[in-house]
């Protein structure tokens, strides 16, 4: 099965010195390697701070984007890694080993694998992505 | 062989409790399933009543639930397989089918009690259905459903919920043990230890739901206790090892023991050191005390060894001012030491409170009711009720049996607080 681990992190205003930016880089290494070398890994990428972000909805047919997230929250979406694993103990297994786990929190949420014939371009983006990792 | 003739009613009461929960765990592993699994098996016991008054009751009654059963979840397979079209799916369905006539179901029954390798299905049943990413309360009513063979308005009774409620909680537990790949097995070792701490703590919430006084129907309490009992005795032959698995079954006899004594004739409650000791059950406190003893010479004291320890000390006291509360009182320290919790420190004050003066007591219970961790909490405001009554402060003890009174919905408890509230107002008046 796919999952993906959405990970849920506090943003901080204060640049993480050059060390803790090390060891972060460091331990995220260490885990993608981990599960790539396990079979595990489809994708991961880190996003850049909510406040690059921009929120869109059509409102009455008009395009409306705003600035940041939606929803002021505590933890902020901060990066993913889509896994392909045996279950979910598995999948959660994997995600305790995510380094923002201890500070932050993993939201495991599975894939809903939609028939062929509905996700045609969804399912070929897929592939090559799988084939990448 | 010769076969006591035994009405096949009751034989099938009987085994539906032993041997529902096999014969589901059974299937669900082969079907992966748990609809399909629970409508066979239920068909395999109504053919039960059917057959077995006319034909008589078989020789291995467990087994031929489960082939019955068996061959029932084929009909309904090759039925769908009518109005199945793809191709791929009629490959998997004639796996499964060839899966499940491949099914021994002596070989089944034979796993727990010769403590096989073999996997006892029913293990892996316990596993998923008290899985942690499963909220608790569904955790508890899947459980009962699927394993103990309650049926959906008795749990929804049980647990005070609508009906219709507790089977959408059922519908979505399935749903999320499919949809997000909740797995069907024992977990791996490492995981073990935290995962059976998770079983164990259903099971006990289902006993004490029955045991405890928070929810009204006494028969439906009753059925509670006695499965929740009944499913640690299950873990406990499949995980003979495992000495917090025995300790829990301990701690359930021996309070279960002094059920009858707990109310009186019109359902009132009746109090610990008022109970009738006469009438305490003898065996299950001797059944009891031995588990006890055997877990505790594994030598990995947990907390519902030590809790059963606790109870034991009751158990075998000949009143309660023969008890040995300085006993009571270290092992409260000890499970405090091990799992803190404001509850057990109220309970640590209690038995403080017996063995050395109610002032001494009343020290640690206001120390807790200063912390404001309890204060929604009844036995809070009782305990220290009762403690203030003992040391003559009579009006600040009303004014604590109040606040009791205010955070309790059970009738029995109720009565008892409103009694001791009209007491201490008459001898102030």
């Amino acid at each position: 099965m796919r999952y993906l681990l959405l990970i849920y992190t506090r943003e901080t205003d204060v640049e993480p010195s050059a060390d803790e930016a090390a060891a972060s880089h460091a331990a995220y290494g260490a885990f993608t390697r981990e599960i790539r070398e396990r079979g595990l890994l489809q994708a991961g990428e880190a996003l850049t701070p909510t406040s690059t972000a921009t929120t869109v909805r059509v409102q009455g047919g008009e395009i409306v984007a705003t600035d940041g997230p939606f929803a002021e929250t505590k933890e902020a979406l901060g990066g993913f890694y889509l896994i392909e694993a045996r279950d979910l103990d598995e999948a959660i297994e994997t995600a305790a080993k995510i380094p923002a786990a201890s500070v932050g929190s993993i939201e495991i949420r599975p894939i809903w694998e939609l028939p062929a014939e509905f996700a045609m371009a969804a399912g070929e983006t897929g592939h090559e992505v799988g084939a990448a990792g | 062989m010769f076969i006591r003739p035994e009405d096949p009613h009751a034989v099938v009461d009987r085994l539906f409790r032993e041997e529902q929960g096999r014969a589901v765990a059974t299937l669900i592993r082969v079907l992966g399933d748990f609809d399909l699994a629970e409508e066979a098996v239920q068909e395999a016991f109504i053919t039960a009543l059917e057959t077995w008054p006319v034909r008589g009751v078989p020789d291995n009654p467990g087994a031929w639930i489960t082939t019955t059963a068996r061959n029932r979840a084929i009909d309904r397979l090759r039925r769908r397989r009518v109005l199945a079209e793809k191709a791929e799916l009629l490959g998997r369905q004639a796996l499964i089918e060839e899966e499940l006539a491949a099914i021994d179901p002596d070989a089944a029954l034979d796993g727990a009690e010769t403590m096989s390798p073999i996997v006892d299905d029913r293990l892996r049943l316990i596993f998923t259905c008290c899985h942690p990413a499963l909220a608790m309360d569904a955790r508890v009513a899947l459980t009962l459903r699927t394993l103990g063979g309650l049926s959906t308005p008795a749990i929804a009774r049980a647990f005070l919920v609508p009906e219709a409620t507790l089977a959408q909680r059922l519908v979505r537990a399935k749903r999320k043990i499919r949809d997000a790949g909740i797995p069907y097995r024992v977990p791996d070792s490492h995981a073990l230890p935290e995962r059976l701490d998770g079983v164990l703590r259903v099971l006990y919430l289902v006993f004490n739901e029955g045991y405890g006084a928070s929810t009204g129907d006494r028969l439906i309490r009753r059925e509670l206790s006695a499965e929740a009992i009944r499913l640690v005795r299950v873990l406990g032959s499949l995980m003979p090892d495992e000495p917090e698995v025995m300790g829990l079954l301990a701690l359930m006899l021996l309070h279960d023991a002094r059920r009858e004594t707990r109310t009186g004739p019109a359902g009132e409650l009746v109090l610990l050191e008022d109970q009738d000791r006469e009438h305490w059950d003898r065996e299950r406190i001797a059944e009891g005390q031995a588990l006890l003893e055997r877990a505790m010479r594994m030598r990995r004291v947990g907390p519902y060894q030590l809790q059963a320890a606790i109870a034991a000390l009751h158990d075998e006291a000949p009143s309660a001012a023969e008890t040995d509360w300085g006993q009571i009182a270290a092992l409260y320290r000890i499970l405090g030491e091990m799992a803190p919790s404001p509850v057990v420190e109220l309970n640590r004050a209690v038995a403080v409170a017996m063995a050395d003066g109610p002032a001494s007591g009343l020290d640690l219970v206001e120390r807790i009711a200063a912390s404001g961790q309890l204060d929604d909490y009844p036995y809070l405001h009782s305990t220290r009720a009762d403690l203030l009554r003992r040391l003559g402060r009579r009006a600040e003890a009303a004014a604590a049996y109040r606040r009791a009174l205010e955070l309790t919905a059970n009738g029995p408890e109720r009565t008892f607080l409103e009694g001791r509230v009209g007491e201490l107002g008459r001898a102030t008046a």
